[in-house]
């Protein structure tokens, strides 16, 4: 047994190695440099997904199924070529929300619930603990198996072995101390291990080169090569149809449903998420890891097939457990050191596995299932002590002893009746389960907290119904009826054949009513139900996540490889080619680069693109479309969305700017016709007054005159006087009816006129009005008619002004004919509203330029200046004042040659009009 | 250089791809007895493809760097 000490000494001192190996990469960390920091050690951390179960249990599959073991590791292979979007969104998405865990980020999704993040820390631990025990059932197995060195044997069936007695425990509680001593040493906010990491991807190194040595020692040593090796593999007894896929080693259903399940293993196993997204330092990692580690998968599983056939060929008996034929074959060989080399692998496989998986494990239970708990006991009062890490730390070391004794119970349980890879595949099958909460989660925005819960609640119980509890009754724990009759009997609830469905493999099997169950429950309860407002929040800052993280500064996830010439061709696009090269030379120079081509592309450069944008199209159009080119994904629909309403509101911005201006521009128009009038009013009243002077200086100056020759000669005789004195009162009179008309038009003008409403027979003041020029017409040798109906409706008006109207009228008519031929016709006639007056004459007529000023103050038809004024120039201007008061309009209709007729209309009294005052008619054009 | 959208377009055209190679029927095809230099020829075909698979990854990723 002295070989006993050296293989646990030669374990410790590996140990040991690993320790110092953590110890030096934390030291470099805190010096700031980072012995992770490169996509090589990244990609080899994610060799964590080869466990005991790739190292040990690959072989064993292959023994049994031939290439059956591959679709574990091409689903992988798959995945990582998702990543690109997949992965990364994670990334990013976990480090925007300083997300550490599984469960936190299915329970920040969904609104922060604490609920959810409890559902998938137990589904994780309970899920993950038969892989665990896989790990155990290795560790212990290769130990017993190297303590009996040089002999060749299988352990004994442990569970014949009492506890205390039993080497796994011991291993158990051995890895459990080594995962608290690497994992929980202290705490850190970003749960981050430097150290671990680094150890875990020298693990993956060792675990590599192990297996690929012996490989090549079984291919080229024990055979040559592999032709040779496959050749007498074709020519064994049994081998044979291991070549091939036929149905009873491995089918295609099961080919493809083991994809399908470890691509989610990859993605979704709580290392795998601890490995690729918490320890994540750069995002650029991912680019290369999506190739190396299925290089890394790649590679070690290139010798599986010749090892599993040497195994075979090796001991053909079958006493030999085929799990363990990578330790068996170099010792039969007598390789010690190859032997040692290999079993340190499997440790190495074992104990990457353990601790990455025990230390994510108890992240969870810590901060989504524990913690919560014991903040809300009251009693405890948590909430008030200042520092929690010493009670966070003992739970978490605690988990990790937990979620180990919990391996080894299983192991105890029901370890013993599977192969390492089918107690693997039970876990695999229990975190596919996350698949729908995640990925629904990361690309669904009505994805709801209750879809999530009852979808994730549903999958696992029928994943402990057709999965685990059947690995119970076949290690005998419960009653092997339970899977072959069904419980109590009934045949269409058997665990392995649920309602019936036969043909397909176990996990199969599980994986088609888990998921069914699952993603049925997750689709069909978010659809019925509608996302809270924190959940539609949390909902956003994830679905969003890939294009920079919500509504704070986005661009600092950003990596890009974007050059500067797409930069300012985007930013040309809206701003100007011109416009932007010289900004970003400006950039340039102004962080000391001699032109805008050597500026590298970086978060800083990013964000000038950004605000360069800002300007030009608003905030989130530009970050999404700086994050069209930077980010080198397609725009989603909701960044689509943004743009469209920001474009949409400038829209709607500048149409209102535009009414505006139109406004505008309306009211100036208005306001400068405004000016104009006013401009003309202005000079009109410059023109009354001179014309008022120069009408009043007339008869002044003739009054004047004849006053000085009855002055200067008093002799004059007394006819000649009289005459003088005549003509003096004459334009009297003359200066007196000026200034009176002068007045009136003031008056009326400013509205202070008076009027005597009342209702009035036109007929009456026609008459009357026909009687008062009677005399004139006949001393001018003109005729008048009037032709009045019989009998019209009173209108309500002012008596003397209407009659002022038609003496003004009807004496113009006198003024314009001609002596002896002339003749004019005063007509009523009344329609459904009005009454209508017209006076028309046989005059001269008058112009259409004419028609249009003859009611302006002082204008009159022709010359002013060769022609003797016919009068002040007042009349008629306002007669139009008179009849524009009364609610009427006075108009010409004439043409030169053929008379004159001027026309206007007074509305009927009505019984609501109190005073035609108030019923103003809309002014006509004449 | 490569444009940006279309280095995920590759890799998921590759995605595509891989699921077709790796999987019925078109493994299936080479589920028969005969061999590559003596290695049966499934096996070849499956880490053929598979390693081809990898080495396009890796070119469709390390061109747009």
């Amino acid at each position: 047994m002295a070989s006993a000490y050296i293989v646990v000494l030669i374990s410790f001192a590996y140990v040991g190695l690993l320790f110092a190996i953590a110890f030096y990469a934390d030291r470099r960390a805190d010096h700031g440099r980072s012995l992770i920091a490169n996509p090589y050690v990244y990609a080899l951390s994610l060799g964590v997904y080869c466990t005991s179960w790739t190292f040990y249990g690959s072989v064993g599959r292959a023994a049994s199924s031939g290439i059956g073991f591959l679709p574990i590791y091409f689903g992988p292979t798959l995945m990582a070529l998702l990543w690109w979007y997949l992965l990364r969104k994670m990334v990013r998405v976990s480090k925007a929300n300083g997300i550490t865990s599984l469960a936190d980020l299915v329970a920040s999704r969904y609104g922060r619930s604490e609920l959810l993040g409890g559902i998938v820390t137990v589904i994780a631990v309970i899920g993950i603990v038969p892989y665990i025990s896989l790990q155990l059932k290795a560790v212990s197995n290769s130990f017993a198996i190297m303590l009996r060195y040089p002999e060749i044997a299988m352990p004994a069936k442990q569970a014949d072995i009492p506890l205390l007695a039993d080497n796994t425990f011991y291993i158990a509680l051995l890895l459990a101390a080594f995962t608290i001593l690497f994992g929980t040493r202290h705490l850190d906010a970003s749960e981050r291990h430097e150290g671990l990491v680094a150890a875990i991807a020298f693990e993956s190194l060792v675990k590599l080169l192990a297996f690929i040595a012996l490989g090549l020692f079984v291919t080229f040593s024990l055979y040559h090569g592999p032709g040779d090796l496959f050749a007498r593999a074709a020519e064994f007894p049994g081998l044979e149809r291991m070549l091939h896929v036929d149905g009873q080693n491995i089918d295609y259903t099961s080919w493809a449903s083991l994809t399908f399940l470890s691509m989610f293993a990859i993605l979704l196993l709580p290392r795998q998420f601890q490995m690729a997204v918490v320890e994540n330092v750069d995002e650029r990692h991912l680019n290369r890891a999506a190739w190396l580690l299925p290089l890394y998968l790649f590679a070690i599983n290139l010798f599986v097939l010749p090892i599993a056939f040497a195994g075979m060929m090796a001991f053909p008996a079958g006493d030999m457990d085929a799990d363990f034929f990578v330790l068996t074959l170099p010792m039969a060989e007598q390789q010690v050191w190859l032997t040692l080399f290999v079993f340190i692998g499997g440790l190495s496989a074992a104990t990457g596995m353990v601790i990455v998986e025990t230390i994510a494990l108890s992240t969870m239970i810590c901060n989504s299932l524990v913690m919560p708990l014991l903040l809300r006991l009251r009693p405890l009062n948590l909430q008030d002590r200042a520092d929690l890490s010493g009670i966070v730390l003992f739970v978490r070391r605690a988990g990790i002893i937990c979620v180990l004794l919990l391996g080894y119970a299983y192991f105890r349980l029901a370890g013993e009746a599977y192969a390492l890879v089918s107690i693997g595949l039970i876990s695999f099958a229990a975190v596919a389960q996350f698949a729908p909460a995640v990925l629904g989660g990361l690309y669904w925005r009505g994805a709801t907290r209750t879809g999530a819960a009852c979808g994730l609640t549903g999958g696992f119980a029928v994943w402990v119904y057709t999965l685990l509890l059947p690995s119970f009754a076949r290690s005998g724990w419960l009653p092997l009826s339970f899977i072959e009759q069904g419980p109590a009997g009934i045949a269409l609830l058997k665990p392995l054949a649920l309602f019936g469905l036969t043909g397909l493999d176990d996990v199969t099997h599980c994986l088609f009513w888990s998921l069914l169950v699952n993603a049925g429950l997750f689709i069909g309860l978010s659809l019925l139900g509608s996302p809270s407002v924190a959940e539609r929040i949390e909902a956003g800052r994830f679905v969003d996540g890939g294009h920079g993280g919500g509504a704070n500064s986005s661009v600092e996830a950003w990596r890009t490889s974007a050059t500067v010439g797409e930069l300012i061709a985007l930013t040309g696009r809206f701003l100007g080619v011109r416009r932007a090269r010289e900004a970003f030379t400006a950039y340039a120079h102004g962080r000391g680069y001699k032109s805008n081509r050597e500026l590298p592309v970086d978060t800083a450069l990013l964000r000038h693109t950004e605000t360069l944008l800002v300007g030009a199209i608003g905030a989130a159009s530009a970050r999404a479309v700086v994050a069209s080119v930077a980010q080198e994904e397609p725009l989603g629909m909701h960044q689509v969305m943004n743009i469209l309403d920001e474009a949409s509101q400038t829209l709607a911005h500048s149409r209102e700017l535009e009414q505006k201006s139109m406004d505008l521009e309306r009211a100036s128009a208005e306001l400068r016709s405004a000016n104009r009038r006013l401009q003309a009013l202005d000079r009109l009243k410059d023109d009354f007054i001179s014309t008022v002077t120069h009408e009043l200086r007339t008869p002044l100056t003739s009054i004047r005159a004849f006053s000085e020759i009855l002055h200067d000669h008093p002799d004059l005789e007394s006819g000649e006087r009289g005459k003088f004195l005549g003509i003096i009162v004459k334009e009297t009179e003359r200066l007196t009816r000026l200034i009176n008309q002068v007045l009136d038009l003031a008056r009326l003008e400013s509205g202070n006129a008076e009027w005597h409403a009342a209702e009035i027979d036109l007929r009456d003041v026609m008459e009357d009005a026909a009687a008062s020029v009677g005399q004139l017409f006949r001393e001018r040798g003109v005729t008048l008619e009037l032709a009045l109906p019989p009998a019209v409706s009173p209108v309500f008006a002012d008596r003397d002004r209407v009659l002022q109207v038609l003496l003004n009228l009807l004496s113009n008519a006198a003024k314009f004919c001609a002596a002896g031929t002339g003749r004019a016709v005063m007509t009523l006639s009344a329609s459904a509203e009005a009454l209508r007056i017209d006076v028309a004459d046989n005059g001269p007529g008058i112009g259409a330029d004419d028609q249009a000023i003859i009611f302006d103050k002082f204008r009159q038809v022709g010359d002013t200046l060769t022609q003797k004024p016919h009068g002040s120039g007042l009349g008629l201007s306002i007669c139009r004042q008179i009849v524009g008061h009364l609610g009427g309009r006075l108009w010409v209709t004439s043409s030169v040659g053929h008379g004159a007729t001027f026309s206007f209309t007074l509305p009927l009294a009505r019984a609501e009009v109190e005073s035609p005052v108030a019923a103003t008619a809309s002014p006509a054009p004449a | 250089m490569a444009k940006p959208s279309t280095t995920g377009a590759r890799l998921i055209g590759l995605f595509l791809g891989g699921c077709l190679l790796l999987n019925y029927p078109l493994l299936d095809l080479f589920n028969r007895d005969a061999s590559v230099f003596g290695i049966p020829l499934l096996f070849v075909y499956a880490f053929g493809a598979w390693g081809l698979i990898i080495a396009l990854a890796a070119l469709v990723l390390s061109r747009r760097e």
